[in-house]
């Protein structure tokens, strides 16, 4: 006992890279997903400072400017059926498509983390009752789910955020009981709790650092569904109201214009296409950033 | 002699060196065997079926058998990481759950596991692995973290260069003495080894028990060592209790029980043993067929099916543990006078 009373000096310690640094790092060198994490980055620019980037009022129609197509001066990408100028309408439109697109995601992997992991780790019957609970949930299909909730509640952009809140919690809330229903069994749990520690304080220090990984992943590749859905609550009208500038909005409202300027009227679509897809290459990036075994 | 002395100056001794450090009375433990059918009559498998055994203060029990016997999930059913059904555990004459506490409890008894990559919590740096057991019982952290480093010098690991790894930067045998530095950081007075040497190579395997005999005589520790490898067994333990199918059909003293089996199943364990000597070759035919489906044992001695000295009586009558002499204990009616075996004494036919 000696030895350990005069070892007691200052020691200079080695350290490890901790898993997160060493995933940021792999996923910065990952081509693909940096060019997605621009994309994206660049979106929430345009939508951040969309009043000093937008050459026009999203909101100023003119009648005898309707439908001008792509290339028209002072529209540079054309009008919509009002006259109003397209490229300020779809900068405008990505702070209302962002905020419903994303928003819910984030909310229900804090909830969905929480319901899937307390159900996971206790097991028995208390995961039965609360996973049989999220199953009913699970057992509709999300659109139809969506439309269902946001009908009941009304149009508007609380109700929207809402109601795909409640779509996702279901589906994050099973990823995370099935990896948290993993790693219980695992001897370093077990040994955890012959040290005799207090439930929540293994879930925090023990199980949430290797469970919250892949349920992360899954919340990122959540993220373009919901911008799909949210656009599609704007479309069927259950979304934002009109004048505001939103994608899925603007697609319905151009949707008469399809035959007479198609350029114009996918506009909205080709956005929303853009911005999902930036969304799941960057998930996909992190997916195999994480996966290195370690 | 410090050996055997260490425990008595140990201020949390109460029963003295007589009293066992921990006592088992009826251990049973049944896991229910899922059925297709909701109507079928539950049907259980008994993992450890009603065993009673005792550690003395400062030893090492060995604990022996083939897979499936029990030997693992006596260890945690002794951990407390599942509820027994049945019996009792009394440590140094407490009883677990009543007058001490199982928080309690748990500082003084600690396991090391088999697998020494899934026992580590791959986020957690080696540091944090060791200090988390202490700082869940109120240690401030810095203290804690010291008190890891010491015990890594102790396990003969250099904190600077591993305190701040991750487990799978390092090796089996290191990752084994970081559960072993791990299982330290309360001071317990008993430490479960559940196989902690079986996954490791000769070599290595060789060091760490160095080790834990070394950490044994300065610590006062006591051990159960459970394995399958018996010449470990031989090398670590001073008494050794044989499981079959979750029954305790031998315990006694190491030497002697390895000397002069009295069970049938000991001595087929034993003369499964490789010799090293090529003129001392195996003689009698090691164990045939597999241990029976515990879901539904056999009658009478569980080990008839395959036992050599099996008569009629041995399906019949179940043989409790036989004292034969002093420590030395078997449960087989071969040897229990008057149970109506013939090699028994006392029932007129043998004698």
């Amino acid at each position: 006992m000696t030895a350990i009373a005069l070892a007691a000096p200052k020691r200079i310690i080695l350290r490890s890279p901790g898993y997160w640094k060493s995933t940021f790092q792999r996923l910065a060198r990952d081509k693909v997903a940096m060019t997605a994490l621009g994309v994206i980055a660049a979106l929430f620019l345009c939508a951040i400072f969309a009043p000093l980037i937008a050459p026009a009022d999203p909101n100023a129609a003119s009648m005898i400017r309707r439908l001008r197509p792509i290339g028209t001066p002072n529209y540079p990408l054309g009008s919509d059926e009002l006259g109003r100028d397209m490229l300020s309408r779809l900068i405008y439109g990505a702070r209302l498509s962002l905020i419903i697109g994303v928003t819910p995601v984030p909310i229900a992997f804090v909830i969905g983390s929480a319901i899937g992991i307390l159900a996971g780790y206790a097991g028995g019957l208390f995961n039965t009752i609360i996973m049989r609970t999220v199953d009913v949930f699970y057992a509709f299909p999300s659109v139809l789910l969506a439309v269902a909730l946001s009908g009941a509640l009304g149009s508007g952009l609380t109700n929207t955020l809402v109601s795909l809140t409640v779509v996702f919690i279901p589906q994050i809330a099973r990823i995370a009981e099935s990896v948290t229903t993993q790693v219980r069994q695992l001897d370093y749990v077990e040994a955890a709790r012959a040290s005799g520690a207090p439930a929540y304080r293994i879930i925090l220090e023990q199980v949430l650092g290797n469970v919250l990984a892949p349920i992360f992943v899954f919340a990122t590749s959540l993220i373009s569904v919901s911008m799909i859905l949210a656009s599609g609550l704007s479309f069927l009208g259950l979304g934002v109201r009109p004048p505001d500038a939103e994608w899925g909005l603007m697609l319905n409202t151009l949707r008469t214009a399809i035959y007479a300027n198609p350029l114009v009227a996918i506009l909205p679509g080709v956005m929303i296409f853009i911005t999902s897809i930036s969304f799941n290459l960057l998930s996909d990036g992190l997916r195999s950033a994480m996966d290195v075994k370690s | 002699m410090t050996e055997t002395l260490s425990f008595l100056i140990d201020e949390r001794d109460r029963g003295g060196p007589a009293q066992p450090l921990l006592s088992v009375k009826g251990l049973v433990k049944r896991f229910p065997v899922k059925s297709i059918n909701p109507f079928a009559k539950k049907r259980h498998v008994s993992a450890v079926d009603g065993i009673d055994f005792e550690v003395l203060k400062g030893e090492t029990l060995g604990v022996v058998g083939e897979s499936g016997c029990g030997k693992s999930t006596t260890a945690r059913l002794l951990m407390k990481l599942m509820p027994q059904d049945e019996g009792e555990l009394l440590f140094d004459g407490e009883e677990i759950g009543v007058a001490l506490s199982v928080k309690e409890y748990r500082r003084n008894v600690q396991m090391v596991f088999q697998d020494s990559y899934a026992s580590l919590n791959p986020r957690l740096t080696i540091e944090q692995a060791i200090s988390f057991g202490p700082r869940m019982h109120g240690e401030a952290d810095g203290k804690a973290l010291s008190d890891a480093h010491d015990l890594l010098e102790r396990v003969g690991l250099d904190p600077g260069r591993f305190a701040g790894r991750y487990p799978h930067e390092l090796s089996g045998g290191q990752r084994q003495r970081i559960n072993i530095a791990r299982a330290l950081a309360f001071k317990p007075r008993l430490v479960i080894l559940d196989e902690a040497v079986s996954a490791l190579d000769k070599s290595v395997g060789a060091q760490v028990l160095n080790l834990l005999l070394d950490l044994k005589r300065d610590l006062g520790l006591t051990y159960i060592f459970i394995s399958h490898d018996l010449n470990v067994v031989q090398f670590m333990a001073q008494r050794v209790m044989v499981m079959y199918l979750g029954k305790v059909v031998e315990i006694g003293d190491c030497r002697e029980v390895f000397a002069h089996p009295k069970h049938p199943y000991s001595s087929a364990l034993l003369s499964s043993m490789p010799r090293v000597d090529p003129r001392n070759r195996t003689q009698r035919p090691p164990l045939s067929g597999d241990p029976p489906n515990p879901i539904d044992p056999p009658s009478g001695c569980r080990f008839h099916p395959r036992c050599f000295k099996a008569e009629g009586v041995c399906s019949t009558t179940s043989p409790e543990l036989f004292a034969l002499d002093g420590d030395h204990r078997a449960a087989c009616l071969a040897n229990i006078p008057g149970s109506g075996h013939s090699a028994a004494s006392g029932n007129g036919v043998a004698a």
